[in-house]
């Protein structure tokens, strides 16, 4: 479980640019759901992912994660919990990466490397054996049956496919959390129902899947469990689905 | 093998020859036959390491102006050298 | 111990990384690489060269007399009478004074330059000759041979060859003829009584000094080269013909830098995309640190090591070929030396901070504000 609790993030605070793009939001996100986060452009909704992925911290606020903490040596507040916001760098990167599986506008792909690589960086810097997460890599790849372009250079790939291999490296750390940017964004109808539906078969194995998305197809979907609306920094409505 | 240990592998074999040459090196000199030391009781002054002209045949023992006179396409070492033509002869 | 290996493992895996990426742009690396290893061997070639030949000259050269007497005639070098060998040998500290016959012949037949020296020894038989192995190359000959001379008086003087010097003499005698005394005299004409230079022998080395000054009071026409001196000479000669290399090498050198330099510090968009990638997918700034430091050391260290151990082979085992241009001039007779090994660590350590911890570290400085973007810029492409 993830609970924001009064997150505010200001950007060029103190100067006559300064603006709010989360406001004073605070929000319960269940486990093992699919949440998506609908609104506009500017709205906040990514920079409230990247706080929640912890990419950034917000300006004033606390975030707590729950049950998936795994990676902290230390842990305030009970066995259960940890407070992202006030965690030194080192840990913050730590739980990042063993938490956190992230899908980008964009897929974000190392280009001139092969896909099979591609799926294994995120799990290089962890000192983990190459041959374990190889293995697990190729597996990943075979669910996603796109075992046969292992070998390829991502710049070859069409676009389903390259959603694939952006999908199978942000789970190759075995994350709990997905967290998806905008992700069918540069995919036609067929291909955003595909994502919906790996997204759905990704939460029946148990891991809570964030999406930030102004595409119907996607926050429509009757696989969507929360619908947060946010609108110039804040939640709008909130209700749950199904 | 993964590429990062053939790498190091790589690396520490070119280290191991690296480190080889030292060891080369002091080998041949000890078991070199030194076979100029007949003509050191010669008390040769010179090296014979350039046999165009007396200079760089004999520098320790050359007059003192020789160097860089001799042939015309010579690098001077006096800066005079470049402002005074050598004579060619005509063909 | 788990620590341990896993931070082994996070070192393989992020090298991994980096080999991949290198590979990226095989043939922009490999270009790199074989400059790199180019200006590597060259400088390092040119290094073992220098010193071999250095520690060959100090070992020739101290046998060397102690002191050389020449007489000077209005400025030029002019023959000494024996007269002043007897002067000399009296001075106090002297031990011996040894008149040296010694001159140069021009060969038309190759149009080569021989050194003709007297020999002392006593039982040396008229008209037969010793000769330095690269005479006998340069003419072809073999032991029992003749090699005709011409004297000053155009004379033609049949020399038999005795003995021919083993080649790996060549640093002293590749040009050398000896002969007797009475056949030099023959050959050039050569005043009797007098001397080309005089070889003296002083009991305490630390005298040398006061005797020298002391010739040259006695006899002011006369110019005493100390054993010091001739040494000083080989290593200006050595050091001027290596700087002259590096002179051409520098061009080499500099248009090598910058390239290194604009290859290594110019961060492209797509790299700095690619870093921003890195940080988002869990990425630390001291992995990609990481990283760059290993792109920087795998081309630098490779270059530097083959770079060495092939110069090594171009100097010792081959014999330098592509310095011998440089120091043969229009030579003729040029001494095939097999130079002894020896390899001077301290100047390798200068060579490796010249062209490794260069490279890398303008390798990874760059990098280090575009590793240091949150994590969070990925999210904003």
């Amino acid at each position: 479980m993830i609970e924001l609790s009064r997150i505010t993030k200001s950007f060029n605070s103190g100067k006559p640019n300064q603006f709010t793009a989360v406001d004073n939001v605070s929000l319960v996100i269940n486990p093992a759901q699919i949440t998506v986060f609908k609104g506009p452009s500017g709205s906040g909704k990514t920079s409230l992912l990247t706080m929640i992925g912890c990419m950034a911290r917000p300006t004033s606020g606390r975030i707590f994660l729950r049950g998936v903490a795994a990676a902290v040596p230390f842990q305030q507040e009970g066995a259960e919990s940890v407070e992202i916001t006030s965690l030194p760098e080192r840990f913050l990167n730590e739980i990042r990466r063993s938490t956190f599986g992230f899908i980008f506008q964009q897929f974000n792909l190392v280009k001139g490397i092969s896909s099979l690589e591609n799926v294994m960086l995120p799990a290089y810097p962890t000192g983990e054996g190459r041959a374990l997460f190889r293995a697990r890599a190729l597996n990943l790849m075979e669910q996603f049956s796109i075992s046969r372009l292992a070998g390829q250079q991502v710049e070859l790939l069409s676009g389903g496919e390259l959603q694939r291999v952006a999908i199978a490296r942000a789970l190759i750390n075995n994350p709990a959390i997905i967290v998806a940017d905008e992700p069918t964004a540069h995919l036609d109808s067929k291909l955003s129902q595909e994502f919906m539906e790996i997204a759905g078969r990704l939460k029946g194995e148990g891991k809570s899947v964030l999406i930030a998305s102004h595409d119907p197809i996607v926050f429509d979907s009757p696989l969507v469990d929360s619908l947060i609306e946010m609108r110039d920094g804040a939640v709008d409505a909130s209700r749950g689905r199904r | 093998m993964r590429r990062s240990l053939q790498f190091l592998l790589f690396t520490a074999v070119s280290l191991v020859m690296f480190l080889l040459l030292p060891l080369h090196a002091s080998y041949v000199r000890l078991h070199s036959v030194d076979e100029s030391r007949s003509l050191r009781s010669l008390h040769v002054t010179d090296l014979c390491l350039a046999t165009e002209a007396r200079y760089t045949r004999h520098p320790a023992m050359a007059d003192r102006h020789a160097p860089f006179q001799e042939h015309p396409m010579a690098l001077e070492h006096f800066p005079t050298g470049s402002l005074i033509l050598p004579n060619l002869p005509e063909r | 111990m788990k620590n341990v290996q896993k931070a082994i493992e996070r070192h393989l895996n992020i090298l991994e990384f980096t080999l991949a990426s290198l590979l990226r742009r095989k043939a922009k690396n490999l270009s790199l690489l074989a400059m790199y290893l180019l200006v590597v061997f060259m400088l390092a070639s040119l290094q073992f060269f220098v010193t071999a030949l250095k520690r060959e000259a100090a070992i020739i050269l101290d046998d060397a007399p102690d002191m050389v007497v020449q007489r000077l005639m209005a400025g030029r070098q002019d023959l000494v009478p024996g007269s002043y060998a007897s002067e000399i040998a009296l001075i106090k500290g002297v031990t011996a004074v040894r008149p040296r016959l010694w001159g140069y012949y021009y060969d038309a037949l190759n149009g080569a330059n021989y050194t003709i020296m007297a020999s002392d020894d006593p039982t040396a038989v008229a008209e037969r000759a010793s000769i330095g192995s690269g005479i006998a190359r340069s003419r072809n000959l073999a032991v029992g041979d003749l090699l005709p001379l011409i004297s000053y008086d155009k004379n033609p003087i049949m020399l038999e060859i005795g003995t021919i010097f083993p080649s790996g003499s060549d640093l002293i005698a590749a040009d050398l003829i000896m002969i007797t005394p009475e056949d030099f005299h023959k050959l050039f004409n050569f005043p009797s009584g007098q001397a080309t230079d005089l070889a003296v022998t002083v009991h305490n080395p630390k005298e040398l000094p006061t005797v020298a000054a002391k010739v040259a009071s006695q006899l002011p026409d006369s110019r005493p080269i100390l054993k010091s001196e001739i040494m000083r000479t080989y290593q200006s000669i050595f050091d001027w013909r290596g700087g002259m290399t590096l002179v051409i090498l520098t061009t080499s050198l500099l248009s090598f830098i910058i390239f290194a330099w604009d290859k290594a510090t110019g961060l492209s968009a797509e790299e700095r995309k690619e870093i921003g990638i890195l940080k988002s997918i869990g990425w630390e700034t001291s992995d990609v640190l990481l990283l760059k430091l290993w792109e920087g050391t795998v081309i630098s260290l490779t270059a530097f090591l083959l770079g060495v151990v092939l110069a090594y082979w171009h100097v010792f085992f081959l014999s330098a070929p592509l310095f011998a241009q440089a120091l043969k001039g229009w030579s003729v007779i040029y001494p095939r030396f097999q130079l002894i090994p020896v390899v001077d660590a301290y100047q390798l350590t200068i060579l490796f901070f010249l062209t490794v911890v260069p490279y890398t570290t303008a390798t990874v400085i760059p990098c280090w504000r575009a590793a240091t973007i949150d994590p969070d810029a990925a999210m904003r492409y």
